[in-house]
């Protein structure tokens, strides 16, 4: 009975996904249509005859009804056709398959780096709470949010990579790189996002755990004689749990999706350069692609965050 | 060879003599008072106790007496940032205070805590076996398998429905009597030399508290535990305890064995917790004509699914007070609810002064508002805390009568003289109240509408027992003064005693019993009836055993 009501609930969450997935799409063509400036003009220059226009917008099926093409657009992504890049004719899914991983893989390794870390500075925080340990950490944690990411950035650069020379300045990267060679590379930036995210994630988890030690039954652990680490461990982590995963997964989707700073700093090969370039060329087509990844990555990860927060709810686990 | 000696010592204790020695505690907390400096109050002033082994002390007071404040310092904590000032807590012959370390070795292995709210008290994380084992296997006392079997069995000696397998369920699977019970075993599992029962069966309905209250007397006796037992209760108190120590504002009134405090107490305040509820109120017949009239109304929630009342008729009459009783979930809140249309009945209707009122609240004119007023069972929550006590008592006399200025303030210095509090208070605000006088301006707002029925839900569950006594003997002075209608919904039979003309016993959404007070309570009575009368405490040593073998029914919580 109780599974049922879950899986019911999860396929709700699905669902509203996927129609708030629909949802974003309409709006980033919408959002591109209205842009000024004409695709067929940005291509063929200001020297364009009319009649080249117009053979162009008729080749390009500029000329259709907008909801023509939205669903045109929307037929090809769906088939993984996102279509052609119109500033160098290049296929943008190709392009975009190995940016994607790009920015994937140097999110998955500031992730694994700041998602423990902040929980366990979080926990730290609690367990010394208000004494030196926690300030320290609460100190350290919003200094590092405050300077923003192109500082630290350099900063970085200035003492890993010139003074120390420990780490390349810019995080080249390509296919026949190894494993070890690659991470070397985008140990900076790493660090960097890392630095970024850390406190938020470390706040919310302290913020949330806290509340839970209001609770009666931190009392009720208190006076079993439990240590405090075993309290906040056993009795208070587990209710905590539904808005430490909300905070944890609106951090990695800034990781994957607002990283573009960090990516242009380290000249780094990942979606965010990628869509800086195309932008100021312009380049409708590459714009709407990566739109609509991002807001995919950030649905994805917010319907996780509540899935996890419905399955770690034992009313709705086990119903009466 | 030291550790011989001192072992032996321990054994002598374990079998008789003193186990819990309090002397001279004093105890302060620094509070905050809104608009002041904070300053520092003594919760407890110089209590000496003891405790011998096997044996119930009962501390009873009002809030504020520091009961729950000493039953947790024989485990030495504070809550809330309560501080230990002063005194000796020697337990099993040491003084436990001062030492960290050694506190946490003894919480949950020699004293254990029963909490007021065992449903708060449980993690909803976990299930009842991992947590009723806990301290068991955190302190070595036994290992999982044993502790398991040794939970099984108190569930057992509980009564608890279901032994083998009710440690399998989360607390919210569970009643709330049965989580009582369930934290009973919790707290015997790990076989400790005391037990502190704080309040454990006050948030409980009456028909239930009997039962758990039963439970733990058995297995007080079974195991042979010593407990320190807390209640503003009396009449609950006197059914397990061996003696019993009544507080006042952190001191101790008189100290005494059960008997002694019950039959011949020694002390005026201990007199008057005694003799508490002794209000005489002769019941009025029946007018010809009642004011408000329900007729055969049913009400669901979800849209029909679920049937919360089932045809349910009443007359209220002018002047008069309906009490309406029964457990938690017997529909009686739905009632006021039906009745101020804030739940639109399916069915049936509702007179009012002789004219039909409308289902929804949405379509009632000012007027209908007006007439029919409603105070609560939380008086905090019932007010703008933001509000002083002069804003809150005249918005009414704003809101229906139009009036301003000085003729407000003349109105509401009157209504607060009727509450017997002065106008000094309307520049105070709620925070700045106890909580009789909150619930008295709560009275006062009721009142400035002039209404011609007054819903009163549950409105001194919430209060001291001599504070609910000066409430209800207000209500009934106010009612006297006024001609104003009562709809009494409580869940307590010395108060229906106290206050109404007619009663109304509802049971699962039924009106299983009604009519005039005399009639009501006088036998034959039908099953449920019978055991709602039957289940409250009465101030006698042994009645619970009689009340207990006397039943004719099961109560719902089991």
């Amino acid at each position: 009975m109780g599974s049922a009501l879950i899986l019911r609930l999860i396929a709700q969450r699905l669902a509203l996904g996927v129609l708030l997935l629909f949802a974003v799409s309409v709006l980033i063509f919408a959002g591109t249509q209205i842009l000024p400036g004409d695709v067929a003009q940005s291509i063929l220059g200001q020297a364009a005859t009319p009649q080249a226009l117009e053979n162009l917008r008729r080749e390009l099926g500029l000329n259709d009804p907008a909801y023509i093409r939205y669903f045109r657009w929307l037929g090809g992504v769906l088939t993984g056709d996102f279509g052609t890049a119109l500033s160098n004719r290049r296929d943008i899914a190709e392009a975009l398959g190995g940016r994607l991983w790009n920015t994937l893989f140097l999110a998955g390794c500031a992730a694994v780096i700041s998602v423990p870390l902040a929980i366990l500075l979080g926990l730290l925080a609690v367990r010394y709470r208000n004494g030196v340990i926690d300030k320290a950490i609460s100190g350290f944690a919003l200094a590092s949010t405050s300077l923003p990411e192109f500082f630290i950035g350099y900063l970085l650069i200035l003492f890993f990579a010139v003074e120390l020379q420990w780490f390349p300045a810019s995080s080249t990267v390509f296919d026949t790189m190894s494993f070890g060679a690659r991470l070397q590379a985008i140990a900076l930036p790493a660090i960097t996002l890392t630095l970024v995210v850390l406190a938020h994630m470390m706040r919310m988890t302290r913020a949330a755990i806290l509340n839970v030690m209001q609770s009666a039954y931190i009392e009720t652990a208190e006076l079993k004689g439990l240590s405090a680490f075993d309290i906040i461990r056993r009795h208070a982590m587990p209710n905590a749990v539904a808005p430490i995963v909300n905070v944890v997964m609106l951090n990695l989707a800034y990781l994957i999706v607002g990283v573009v700073v960090v990516e242009v700093i380290f000249v780094y090969p990942g979606m965010g350069q990628y869509l800086v370039d195309h932008v100021s060329k312009r380049d409708v087509p590459v714009v709407q692609a990566v739109g609509l990844i991002f807001a995919a990555v950030y649905i994805g990860l917010n319907m996780i965050a509540d899935i996890v927060a419905i399955l770690a709810n034992p009313r709705l686990r086990h119903p009466k | 060879m030291a550790e011989q000696p001192r072992k032996k010592v321990q054994e002598a204790a374990r079998g008789t003599g003193t186990l819990l020695d309090i002397r001279n505690l004093r105890i302060e907390a620094t509070v905050y008072p809104p608009g002041e400096d904070p300053k520092n109050v003594v919760i407890v002033d110089d209590v000496s106790l003891t405790v011998e082994r096997g044996k119930v002390l009962g501390l009873i007071g009002e809030s504020g007496a520091g009961k729950s404040t000493i039953g947790l310092s024989s485990m030495g904590y504070g809550r809330g940032g309560v501080r230990i000032t002063g005194g000796e807590v020697v337990l099993n012959g040491r003084d436990i205070l001062g030492d960290e370390r050694g506190l946490r070795k003894l919480r949950g292995k020699e004293v254990c805590y029963v909490a007021q709210s065992a449903a708060a008290a449980f993690n909803p994380a976990h299930k009842l076996m991992r947590q009723v084992v806990e301290a068991t296997l955190e302190h070595g006392v036994s290992s999982r398998e044993e502790a398991e079997k040794r939970a099984v069995d108190l569930f057992r000696q509980l009564s608890l429905p279901d032994p083998e397998n009710i440690g399998d369920r989360y607390p919210h699977q569970v009643s709330g009597g049965q989580l009582q019970r369930v934290m009973t075993a919790m707290a015997l599992c790990s076989k400790p030399d005391l037990i502190v029962f704080d309040e454990p069966t006050t948030a409980l309905d009456v028909t239930t508290q009997i039962d758990v209250l039963a439970a733990i007397k058995k297995a007080i006796r079974d195991t042979g535990v010593a407990a320190l037992y807390i209640t503003h209760d009396l009449a609950v108190v006197a059914q397990v305890s061996d003696d019993i120590m009544v507080l006042r504002h952190g001191k101790t009134v008189e100290w005494g064995d059960t008997r002694q405090i019950i039959e011949k107490p020694k002390q005026d305040y201990t007199k008057a917790l005694v003799s508490v509820h002794a209000i005489d109120h002769e019941e009025h017949a029946p007018t010809p004509v009642p004011i408000l009239t329900v007729d055969n109304v049913t009400a669901s929630y979800g849209g029909g699914r679920v049937k919360v009342l089932r045809d349910v008729s009443v007359d209220i009459h002018p002047g008069q007070t309906l009490a309406v009783v029964g457990e938690s979930g017997s529909g009686k809140s739905t009632l006021a609810r039906a009745i101020t249309g804030l739940l639109p009945p399916e069915s049936g209707s509702i007179t009012f002064d002789g004219r039909t009122l409308a289902n929804r609240l949405a379509d009632r004119p000012k007027e209908d508002l007006r007439q029919l007023q409603m105070i609560y069972q939380m008086a905090d929550v019932a007010m703008n805390p933001r509000q002083t006590v002069g804003t809150i008592i005249g918005r009414p006399l704003e809101f229906y009568f139009g009036m301003r200025g000085a003729e407000r303030n003349a109105r509401v210095a009157e209504l607060l003289d009727k509450i017997e509090m002065g106008k000094g208070f309307a520049d105070r605000y709620p925070a700045e109240l106890s909580g009789g006088q909150k619930q008295r301006v709560c009275i006062a707002r009721a009142l400035a509408a002039k209404p011609k029925l007054i819903i009163c839900d549950e409105v001194t569950s919430a209060l001291d027992p001599l504070v609910a006594n000066g409430i209800l003997k207000l209500l009934l002075e106010l009612q006297a003064e006024e001609d104003v209608a009562y709809l009494f919904i409580t869940h307590d039979l010395a108060t229906v005693r106290a206050i109404a003309d007619s009663i109304a016993v509802m049971y699962r959404g039924e009106l299983v019993r009604y009519g005039p007070k005399g009639k009501v309570l006088t036998p034959p009575f039908d099953a449920y009836t019978d055991l709602l009368l039957s289940s409250v405490p009465e101030m006698e040593v042994g009645w619970l055993e009689k009340a207990i073998s006397n039943r004719r029914m099961e109560a719902a919580g089991n």
